[in-house]
């Protein structure tokens, strides 16, 4: 039997990407490298207002002056950024007001996806912000958002229409200056979504944004801004996929969430960019900055990921939790297969009285792939009666891959509660014998093993994504597993 | 004139004064000299300001001073009179000031001898190990000044009845002492012996104690081990336990920290060969501004060992407590079973508690888990012993011992246990 399940684990080492096509449109791009003349570049093509460019000038000065960070627990080459084109965006001649109006091609690449517009918006109701190389394409459900006063619109859109808001809120929970990547995005960024839900309302449907780098050689770097005034609700979903090339991406995003009093928001994500092949070529390099703020009392944000693409993921979705009473949430897959790397975790910075998080971190490793841990948990001096609790589980398939972990843990306040778990281990052999006995093959029942590894997680995805996640994670494992 | 200038002069009065170590020493000078005292960016020492402790007033002893031999009688450990004795001052082995009782088991020279007799292949194999996990400018400074160490060597199949207590003396009367003790220990094939370290600051001024102990723990032997600091808050101290553990060799350590100003203590146990074991227990009962950082790692590196870890902290006032455990488990070291767990009651409203565990795992077939918790005190268990009529400040004292019972629990020597717990009943009923 170890034989059998061996012969799995060899399958899941050589199931392939099943998203890497290319998709044949004509691409509007800058030219290759970055200097002020880029951003002039990319900030004329958007037509963008003059306190937009002095921002992104502004953080490139920054970046000039920043190093690269090296501390996470990931090996890739240097990112030479002379060499990425920071602007690509379909050709297209007028915005389209309808789906019908879209470039054929650019829907069938969605229908690969298996997020034909035209089902979602039947079937599911959900509102889907489709950005391929950073333009955001079709916004559906835009007008029925609106009624209730919800904005959902690309970001260069909501620079046009609502700069009072993207002034206000832009920078406001990741500052240009954060760190590296935050600042090459706060220079260069191209697009992404907005998303503001006025006081008291809670949104009528899932929001949902579909990512896809698609031409050679370009870096996505996009901007998402979600702001939940009081009292409302809202849960996001984010995809993202990626055709296969041999050289490898860089996707480095910013997220922000502004959680006002008693505002929630739900912001999952299910992330397959193209990981590379078995020899570790290409893939994309996942460095995204994503962080929420619960600036108000009895606020909530919860992050919930499934991530299973990235040669190289290095993210932290974090959570300030600075209303009293606030609560944050992380739930977490990480898959990695082949020598795709992912250094992901969370940060909790409880500041406000009565404070609760909760993390929950699954660990899938494979073939030859490293999966990390990373976390913070920070109790500030004020926070009393703070309360977390993190579990991280680490699960092996093979004897060449590695999981680990790295808590860390600083807590200031003598009334705060936090504990911390986390174990490693392999699936049992007995495990697969008492699946066996019952008469599931061992394929069905490492399946059945690693979903119910996972479940805690998929438990807390919207009905519509936790299907696709849950293929993803059979895809990305093994080709039959599902 | 600053820390780092000053230590260079005490390094000029050394340099090539050592027939055997020099070499090593030199080696580890550059090290020093390239790298310097790490800084709070580095990853190591993220929690500790060391790089404050190295003051420029630091009195570096490279001469023996002569030792008086009456006030070791003042700091023996209690019901210890008959154990063997080392002891160490200001950073350099004092031969004729120690006591070794099973001579015919139990071989102490200094460090520099040992390099150029018959023990000269272990030392060259064994002295340094700890530099390879700790890279940084704190341990090659004590490698710098080796030459005033010692080398313990218990016999193969020798049982130490008596434990092998080592005192650090630090004088310092005449101002800031910095003293640097470096301990080679070979534990050879089926040997059990009890190694106790101690540290004493005399004087009333301030003090810091840079130490490196590497013990080899050969096959089929025991070795215990244990770390008492209770030396007042001006002393610091930066300490590294250095463990290479042989095939089914097993080493027990258990290191408390009841007082300091900043402690930092290493201890490393590396797994080279099959079915190694070892216990690591922790205990800092912290108060007033004292830091105490314990880093641990253990290093399989072989299939079948097993590591069992659980370090404990009660802090008090305005002290921090600081753990680090990391597990690395290697691609060969299947089957193998490593516990972690850290547990911290925060007491006073200015304390504060950082924990790190870490594991590092790349092999599949592992069991290894780590757990770590930060609180209050159980308002429910004190509510029922109120219940009962028992004073809230005996209550408190109560909960607080059972907590630290539980490494208290782990010293085998009856002599020692008593005496430390009669200084943790002192501080519990006094404090809470």
């Amino acid at each position: 039997m170890p034989e059998q399940q061996d012969d799995i684990l060899e399958q899941i080492t050589t199931s392939e990407y099943k998203y890497g096509f290319v998709t044949n449109i004509e691409a509007d791009e800058a030219p290759k490298g970055l200097s002020e003349d880029t951003i002039r570049f990319i900030s004329a093509k958007k037509n963008e207002p003059s306190w937009m460019l002095e921002y992104r000038l502004k953080a490139f000065q920054h970046w000039q002056k920043m190093e690269e960070p090296n501390w996470a627990n990931v090996n890739y080459p240097k990112i030479n950024f002379q060499d990425i084109i920071y602007y690509s965006a379909p050709k297209q001649k007028v915005a389209p007001k309808s789906l019908d109006e879209i470039d054929p091609e650019l829907r069938n690449t969605f229908e690969k996806l298996g997020i034909s517009l035209n089902e979602q918006k039947r079937l599911t109701g959900v509102a889907v912000d489709a950005v391929m190389d950073s333009i955001s394409v079709a916004t559906t459900f835009k007008e029925e958002l609106s009624k209730v006063g919800v904005i959902f619109c690309s970001m260069s859109e909501a620079i046009q229409e609502h700069p009072e808001l993207i002034k206000k809120y832009l920078g406001s929970v990741v500052p240009a200056t954060d760190n590296y990547f935050t600042a090459l995005n706060s220079a260069v960024f191209s697009d992404g979504s907005f998303c503001y839900i006025p006081k008291g309302v809670r949104c009528p449907m899932e929001l949902s944004t579909y990512f896809r780098i698609n031409a050679k050689n370009t870096g996505q770097f996009e901007r998402t801004l979600i702001v939940a005034e009081e009292e409302s609700y809202v849960s996001y979903l984010e995809g993202c996929t990626a055709p296969m090339r041999d050289e490898n991406q860089l996707h480095a995003a910013v997220v922000e969430l502004i959680a006002k009093e008693k505002a929630e928001i739900k912001y999952s994500t299910v992330q397959n960019w193209y990981p590379g092949d078995k020899e570790g070529k290409g893939g994309i390099y996942n460095f995204v900055t994503k962080r929420g703020i619960c600036a108000g009392d009895h606020s909530k944000i919860s992050w919930t990921q499934v991530e299973t693409g990235s040669s190289v993921t290095w993210k932290y979705p974090s959570v300030i939790l600075k209303g009293d009473y606030s609560i944050g949430e992380f739930y977490s897959v990480a898959v990695t297969n082949n020598l795709q790397q992912a250094d992901t975790g969370t940060k909790m910075i409880h500041l406000g009285k009565n404070t609760r998080s909760r993390i929950v971190s699954k660990g899938i490793s494979a073939g030859k792939s490293n999966n990390s841990y990373r976390g913070l948990v920070n109790v500030a001096k004020n926070a009393s009666n703070a309360r977390n609790f993190s579990q991280c589980d680490s699960l092996l398939l093979g004897d060449k891959c590695g999981a680990h972990t790295f808590p860390y843990i600083e807590v200031k306040n003598n009334t705060a509660i936090v504990e911390h778990e986390a174990t490693t281990s392999k699936i049992g052999e007995d495990q697969i014998f008492y699946c066996n006995q019952r008469g599931m093959d061992t394929e069905t029942a490492v399946a059945l093993i690693i979903n119910g590894f996972a479940k805690e997680v998929m438990n807390q995805l919207p009905m519509e994504f936790a299907v696709e996640a849950q293929k993803l994670l059979a895809i990305s494992l093994e080709g039959s597993v599902g | 004139m600053d820390a780092t200038s000053n230590i260079k002069s005490a390094y000029a009065q050394l340099e090539g004064k050592s027939k055997n170590l020099s070499a090593f020493q030199e080696e580890n000078w550059k090290t020093f000299s390239g790298i310097g005292i790490p800084a709070l960016k580095h990853e190591e020492w993220k929690y500790i300001p060391i790089k404050n402790v190295f003051k420029a007033s630091m009195n570096i002893a490279v001469e023996h001073d002569a030792f008086d031999q009456s006030a070791l009688s003042n700091y023996i450990l209690p019901g210890t009179e008959d154990a063997n004795h080392i002891v160490f001052y200001n950073g350099r082995f004092q031969e004729h000031a120690s006591k070794i009782n099973e001579k015919d088991k139990l071989v102490v020279k200094s460090l520099e001898i040992a390099a150029g007799d018959e023990d000269a292949a272990f030392v060259e194999t064994n002295l340094g190990n700890s530099q390879g996990y700790h890279p940084d400018g704190v341990n090659a400074l004590n490698g710098a000044f080796a030459a005033g160490g010692a080398f313990i060597k218990i016999k193969k199949g020798a049982v130490i009845s008596q434990p092998l207590i080592i005192y650090h003396f630090a004088d310092s009367s005449n101002g800031f002492r910095f003293s640097q003790p470096r301990i080679l220990v070979s534990v050879e094939d089926n040997a059990q012996v009890t190694i106790v370290e101690t540290y004493v600051n005399h004087g009333g001024g301030e003090s810091l104690t840079n130490e490196v102990i590497e013990i080899c723990t050969g096959r089929d032997s025991i070795t215990r081990y244990i770390k008492l600091q209770n030396e007042g808050n001006l002393s610091n101290h930066t300490g590294t336990t250095h463990v290479r553990q042989l095939e089914r060799s097993n080493t027990h350590a258990v290191t408390i920290t009841l007082d300091g100003a900043v402690v930092r203590n290493n201890l490393n146990m590396v797994m080279e060969d099959e079915h190694a074991e070892s216990h690591m227990y922790g205990l800092y009962l912290l108060k007033g501004n004292t830091l105490a950082d314990n880093h641990t790692i253990v290093d399989n590196r072989m299939p079948h060992c097993e590591s069992n870890e659980l370090y404990k902290g009660i802090m008090d006032d305005q002290s921090t407590g600081v753990f680090n455990g990391k597990i690395f488990v290697r691609k060969d070291a299947q089957k193998t079973n490593a516990y972690q767990s850290n547990k911290n009651i925060l007491l006073g409203d200015q304390a504060s508690a950082n924990t790190k565990p870490q594991l590092e795992i790349f092999a599949d077939d592992v069991k290894c888990s780590h757990g770590c918790t930060i609180g209050k005190l159980d308002e429910d268990a004190l509510f029922y012993l109120r219940a009962r009529g028992i004073s809230e400040k005996n209550a408190k004292a109560l909960l607080l011992h059972a907590f630290a019972s539980d490494i208290l629990g782990q010293i085998e020597n009856e002599a020692i246990k008593n005496y430390i717990e009669t200084l943790i009943s002192d501080r519990l009923s006094l404090e809470a």
